[in-house]
């Protein structure tokens, strides 16, 4: 079971200028997703005007799938400034890759539940790190592409673009760089210096009992 | 000393490295460093450089400063949690070392404990954060330090001849926002590459140190193109050190080529940082045919 909690109203409001598309994943039965907490929030983005169409579906983290889900919504999508997705950490690098050019956004941070890894298809990979990245890094994981799980950008080692520690992969930090480049996003680099918090990896009782 | 006091005289400040030994036997790296490094302004002293485990920085750089030497701190984060980083920092505090280069580190894969668990609970940026903190009496649990806070020259890395060079400059810049107060560069073989570089590092307005390694022969400067990031030494200079090989065993033609960067390059930065990989005892040499001392 893979456990999603919503990050707050204050961040995901922040994270929207302008209008929004909205996708929830009710995927993986395996996943707990705060769909009643999740429902609120988007009644109140609806009413103040802040949303283009939501689509509810599942598996998100199947690329064919979610294009299958997204194909009767393109004009929503284009009238939209960002993709706000509900769903667990894979959800949103898929939607992140299938629109390169508009900011997509993660409504939920990914915490770890022992025991489980997840449905974790194709290449993308949630770390279930507790405290989601993804809106800092135009949608790619820093904690999975990442050999050192760097949060603060990359560091020194990366050559011809491939990582040091694993020649065959690309470095996760410049693919972050290029995606936000190409976002015109860069900006998201020259927020405040980040601390992984390590005591949010693991997930809490409340959730676990839930 | 401080090396940002320096930097504020306006000197051109000379720094040079030392590589601590597996072991702790180390009265002859001293007497290497009291013998040939006398006259460069600080000593950087590496924190198990490329993974592999050597007697540990801190305990090196005290050895150097009660010789009389100036070290630098090399801290990196791929071997300790937040509380033995900030821990190491008050003892460096303690033995009066106020110098302190924040680095990430490279990942234990690359060294010789490969098996190793690789850290990275904090990273050069969050570490320069932390120096930030406990200089204003606070440790990262937002906790008080008893009595009189810290103060460090917090100095960072920056890699000017890199591949993605604007990444690069990104980072630095977030450096920069984190505290970082001077910088010292990867190994520099491209001075055109490097005065590009300071176009535009200049702006972040804090003092860049040229890194200088000597070339000591053709195939330690291939190694270097095919594994080091940010190295890559021109063919022109390959061709240089072909050209005569004794004159290159003896270090002559090596010496020739930093000096020549060191020349193109200082009108550009603020200091040079020497990294000798045992050759120590050509450093005075250098300096001199760079006109520096
Ligand atoms: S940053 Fe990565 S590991 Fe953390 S929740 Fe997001 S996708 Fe998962
Ligand atoms: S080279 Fe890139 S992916 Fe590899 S550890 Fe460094 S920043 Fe991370």
């Amino acid at each position: 079971m893979l456990i999603t909690e919503l990050k707050s109203k204050d961040v995901i409001e922040s994270l929207i200028s302008g209008k929004s598309f909205i996708i929830n994943c009710h995927g993986c039965m395996e996943v707990r997703f705060p769909e009643k907490e999740a429902d609120a929030l988007e009644k109140d983005l609806v009413q103040a005007g802040k949303v283009t169409g939501i689509v509810t579906t599942d598996y998100i983290c199947n690329p064919d799938n979610l294009k299958l889900q997204l194909k009767n919504h393109a004009e929503e999508i284009d009238a939209a400034d960002s993709i706000l997705v509900f769903s667990c950490g894979v959800g949103v690098q898929t939607a992140a890759d299938l629109y390169p050019d508009k900011p997509v956004y993660a409504a939920c941070d990914t915490i770890r539940l022992p025991g489980y890894q997840g449905v974790t298809p194709l290449e993308t990979d949630c770390g279930q790190c507790g405290t989601c990245y993804l809106n800092l890094t135009g949608g790619i994981c820093p904690i999975t592409a990442c050999s050192k799980s760097l949060v603060n950008g990359q560091c020194g080692g990366a050559k011809n673009g491939m990582c040091e520690v694993d020649p065959e992969m690309e470095c996760g930090w410049e693919r972050i760089y290029r995606r936000l480049k190409a976002l015109g996003r860069l900006d998201a680099m020259r927020c405040p210096t980040q601390l992984h918090n390590f005591a949010t990896d693991e997930a809490t009782r409340e959730c676990k009992e839930s | 000393m401080k090396i940002t006091e320096l930097f504020k005289q306006g000197e051109f400040v000379v720094s040079a490295e030392v590589g601590p030994p597996k072991g702790f036997h180390i009265e002859e790296m001293v007497e290497s460093a009291k013998k040939y490094l006398s006259k460069v302004d600080a000593i950087n002293v590496t924190d198990c450089q490329s993974s592999v485990m050597r007697i540990g920085s801190l305990a090196v750089c005290k050895t150097l400063k009660d010789a009389g030497l100036n070290p630098i701190f090399q801290l990196a984060c791929r071997d300790r949690n937040r509380i033995a980083l900030e821990s190491d920092l008050l003892s460096a505090a303690l033995f009066g070392i106020d110098n302190v280069l924040a680095l990430t580190g490279d990942h234990t894969k690359l060294g010789d404990h490969p098996d190793a668990k690789p850290v990275f609970d904090l990273d050069s940026v969050s570490l320069l954060h932390t120096m930030c903190l406990l200089e204003q009496g606070k440790d990262l649990g937002g906790n008080d330090l008893v009595g009189e806070p810290p103060k460090f020259a917090k100095g960072a890395v920056v890699s000017p001849c890199s591949d993605s060079v604007d990444a690069q400059l990104m980072k630095m810049e977030r450096k920069v926002a984190a505290g970082a107060e001077y910088f010292q560069t990867q190994a520099v073989f491209e001075p055109e590459k490097f005065i590009k570089f300071m176009e535009q590092a200049k702006q972040f307005g804090k003092p860049v140190m040229l890194g200088i390694i000597i070339p000591k022969s053709v195939g330690m400067c291939k190694f270097m193109n095919n594994n080091v990031a940010g190295i890559s030494v021109p063919d022109s200079m390959l061709d240089e050190l072909r050209a005569d090989k004794e004159k290159t065993k003896a270090g002559v033609t090596g010496v020739e080529i930093a000096a020549r960067i060191i020349r193109e390059c200082r009108p550009y930065c603020q200091g040079v940082h020497i990294m000798s990989l045992g050759w120590e005892d050509k450093i005075p040499e250098l300096l001199e045919k760079a006109e520096i001392r």
